[in-house]
């Protein structure tokens, strides 16, 4: 399995009044065609590595990496235009809410076809089609009434599966998800993920799925990275979660309340000031 | 005896054409001290059945009752003295201008209490803040924080009644866990009696005795937590929220 | 429970940036003080503030300040080119200096700015809170009265005050505030409307607080960050409109060394003797982008876009 995505050493960090802050210290992993998880909880930096790979972080953020390369070919110096020709084509992104990803003065149908017409030349009636096709494949019933419809007519688990597809059209080698399902009701995101999971395989693309829901994700992913402070503390395949060494991890994994181990009290995380000055844990 | 007892209730919003009936037909009750669950996906009206009890919602027809007393479409300050509610969003439910003194002082004295001083550290002694919380501003304080700042509000007038709504739904896994347990800690010493909302299956088996299931607006079931551990259940409804939940 | 009975003295600096103040009076200052540290970083801001400064500085040691009496007319010395002897700015058509004009004439602009703060903000911060929080009715009522307001242009409600009422800088000031006082009633109204809705709005009625204290003390301390951007951002605009119902004869009367009045009297002598008209010009112009940019640097610390406040 080649490696779509090489990152060695990123980091991210803010200027503030008082000081420099690093959201995201020093980390490594390689991507191929697979389901990668990062997991962490909010101010982990797990957002903020989605966003550098892309390059969307704007001054004042200083993005650095030994190696930032995407099959090969470095992003880090590439010139904004040149990253225009990146989003959306070869790498893409999916983020929380629906409501805050779609323009809510678009039809949905053409925010699509906008988004392939960007990356691809074709007529407008060749990207309508395109784009009913795309609504199709995300099971979406009715693709041609959909296709006309407003983001506010539609639900959230429609509304992110038109995300879907509007960022999978242009046909992109890797897909960013940046808690897809977190703003879904629990019934909907299973079928939201089947979706994302059955594009993924059958075009061969890789996947950062970055959430907060540990569960989730390593029922989800192939390999879980877990951060904590803008470092990765621990990696490890999906289906051996349960077999975490990191306290961080473990820690995670006993706070939560569990329908089929009831306890009187849950037990709380300590936080190890050690674990923010570890080395990062290369994945 | 119930502590709190609903029949029949129904909520709606909007007239004729726009009204869109938010709750339809709920009975639940609670005995004094118990501990219960509403759950549902979005737009199941659970939040409204809390809102309707607190007096937020105006239109509403059926019976409430809460220690006995029979609601009518107004509250009372007694009535807030025994039935409070914390809140979903520690970000969204302090005033960002008033600092956690403020916040606590007001409550106290809009109750009639005389020894403020005593009452705001013991309060935040309570929820696990120490007095150099006192006089910080939300935007000083974390989400774990605000909520117990929260949680202190709801405990101010020394209530019989708790009415948590998400309580830990915006905060990350970490502080739920040490909210969840200040609230099992809270209701064992306080003696109160818990009406909970989430959609988050496994928080509710947690802290809750029984449970009831929404969806759009009716209570499709109302089973113990033992039941629900146990897959007893009813109807598939609950059955398709619980294989959501265990992944 | 005070500092010094808990911690070692502090430098002042660090009692004013602590994280965990310890009285009321401390948790309102650092709160003052961290609002004074984020506008400072304005440099732009900070000249706004700075002209204003001296503005004020110089209108209260005016009669020190000033080389000349500004009523004072020397026909002799009449039309005076700027730098001449002892008349630094120049004189105007009846010999008085101008500089020592524009230097009273600062008096009469802080005036007219004092008095339309504190009606016409304040004002429709009363009808705006009131009519957006109370709904129904009262809110119909009091919106159709601010639209009828609004709809009064300024000028013409100016011109039926002098008729009514005589000319002078009191009625001006009037007509201005009249005028000024729906735009925000309109601002005071909307923020009402959304923070009405918030969690924080149910909770303290949740404790039984009444109507009033609700909007005293939760909805005015929100309300008031916009408004007073807003203010100073019109506070341009309202010298202006001051200084044109001086230059219409409308507003202060002669001899007053109103800047408007002054560009008025320039006006006929502007294509041979530019500076009578010119300096008041500018001296009009510096204060209205000091105003602008205060309220820039103030709109970046009250009402920040990037989510923090």
């Amino acid at each position: 399995m080649s490696n779509l995505l090489d990152v060695q050493n990123l980091w991210v960090k803010f200027p503030t009044r008082t000081g420099v802050f690093d959201a995201v210290r020093g980390i490594n992993f390689k991507l191929g065609q697979e389901r990668l998880g990062i997991v962490g909880e909010s101010g982990s930096g797990k957002s903020m590595t989605g966003r550098a790979i892309l390059r969307l972080i704007r001054s004042p953020g200083i993005v650095t990496a030994d190696k930032m390369d995407l099959e090969g070919v470095d992003l880090m110096s590439r010139t904004e235009k040149e990253m225009r020709a990146v989003r959306g084509k070869k790498i893409s992104m999916i983020m929380q809410d629906p409501k805050f990803s779609l323009n809510p003065v678009m039809r949905v149908g053409q925010q699509i076809s906008e988004a392939y017409r960007l990356h691809a030349k074709v007529s407008k009636s060749e990207a309508k089609r395109k784009s009913i096709e795309m609504l199709e494949a995300v099971a979406i019933r009715d693709p041609e009434r959909v296709y006309n419809m407003y983001p506010h007519e539609v639900s959230g688990g429609m509304g992110q599966r038109i995300m879907i597809a509007m960022m999978l059209i242009p046909d992109p080698k890797i897909m960013i998800a940046d808690e897809p399902t977190s703003a879904l009701d629990v019934s909907v995101q299973m079928q939201v993920l089947e979706i994302m999971d059955k594009l993924v395989k059958e075009r061969g693309m890789g996947l950062i799925f970055i959430s907060h829901d540990l569960n989730l994700v390593s029922s989800f992913c192939d390999r879980v990275l877990i951060m904590y402070a803008g470092r990765v503390v621990e990696t490890l395949a999906a289906d051996k979660l349960h077999e975490a060494q990191h306290p961080y991890t473990q820690g995670l994994l006993n706070s939560l309340p569990r329908l089929d181990a009831p306890t009187d009290r849950l037990q709380v995380l300590q936080r190890d000031p050690a674990w923010a000055n570890e080395p990062s844990v290369s994945a | 005896m119930n502590e709190i007892l609903i029949e029949n209730l129904n909520v709606w919003f909007g007239e004729h054409d726009e009204r869109v009936d938010a709750v339809k037909g709920a009975n639940l009750s609670v005995p004094k001290g118990g501990s219960f669950g509403l759950v549902g996906e979005s737009g199941s009206g659970k939040s409204t059945i809390l809102r309707a009890i607190m007096g937020l919602a105006l239109t509403w027809n059926g019976k409430m009752e809460v220690g006995g007393e029979t609601l009518g479409p107004k509250r009372t300050r007694t009535f807030y003295r025994k039935v409070q509610m914390v809140f979903q969003d520690p970000y969204a439910s302090l005033h960002p201008r008033h600092s956690v003194d403020q916040v606590l002082s007001e409550t106290l004295s809009l109750h009639g209490f005389d020894d403020i001083e005593t009452r705001i550290a013991k309060l935040l002694d309570d929820v696990g803040l120490g007095p150099s919380f006192r006089f910080r501003y939300p935007h000083q304080l974390s989400g774990g924080q605000r909520q117990r700042v929260a949680i202190a509000r709801a405990l101010a007038p020394e209530p019989e009644v708790l009415l948590l709504d998400e309580p830990t739904s915006a905060l990350d896994v970490s502080v739920q866990a040490e909210i969840l347990n200040l609230l099992t800690d809270l209701r064992a010493e306080h003696k109160l009696t818990y009406l909970m909302v989430s959609h988050d299956l496994a928080v509710v088996g947690h802290i809750c005795s029984d449970i009831a299931v929404m969806q759009l607006g009716e209570i499709v079931e109302t089973l113990t937590v033992e039941d629900m551990r146990a897959m007893r259940t009813t109807h598939p409804y609950t059955k398709h929220l619980l294989e959501s939940s265990l992944l | 429970m005070s500092v010094s009975d808990t911690l070692p003295k502090p430098g002042l600096r660090e009692w004013l940036l602590t994280d965990t103040p310890t009285s009321r009076r401390h948790a309102k200052a650092t709160v003052i003080y961290q609002a004074w540290l984020s506008f400072k970083r304005n440099p732009m801001a900070m000249i706004g503030l700075g002209i204003l400064v001296f503005l004020v500085l110089v209108a209260a040691f005016a009669a020190i300040l000033a080389p000349h009496d500004p009523f004072t007319q020397d026909l002799a010395a009449r039309l005076q080119p700027p730098l001449s002897e002892g008349y630094i700015l120049g004189s105007d058509s009846l010999g008085r200096d101008i500089l020592s004009r524009l230097i009273y004439g600062s008096r009469i602009t802080l005036y007219i700015v004092t008095l339309v703060t504190i009606l016409a903000p304040v004002v429709g911060l009363f009808v705006g809170t009131i009519a957006g929080y109370t709904g129904g009715w009262t809110d119909a009522i009091l919106m159709r009265i601010t639209d009828i307001f609004l709809a009064f242009p300024r000028l013409v409600l100016a011109l039926a005050f002098v008729a009514a009422l005589g000319a002078g800088i009191e009625n001006a000031v009037l007509a201005i505030s009249l005028t000024a006082w729906p735009a925000y009633a309109r601002i005071a109204r909307a923020e009402t409307l959304t923070i009405r809705n918030t969690d924080y709005i149910h909770a303290v009625k949740l404790q039984g607080a009444g109507p009033l204290r609700i909007i005293i003390k939760h909805i005015w301390p929100l309300c008031i960050s916009s408004l007073v951007v807003r203010v100073t951002l019109d506070m341009a605009g309202i010298i202006l409109a001051a200084a044109g119902l001086g230059f219409l004869g409308l507003g202060a009367q002669p001899p007053s060394p109103e800047w408007g009045a002054m560009i008025s009297e320039g006006r006929r002598f502007i294509l041979d003797h530019w500076w009578i008209a010119t300096m008041p010009g500018l001296a009009i112009f510096t204060v209205s982008l000091a105003f602008n940019l205060l309220g820039d640097g103030l709109r970046d610390v009250l009402d920040p876009k990037d989510g923090t406040s």
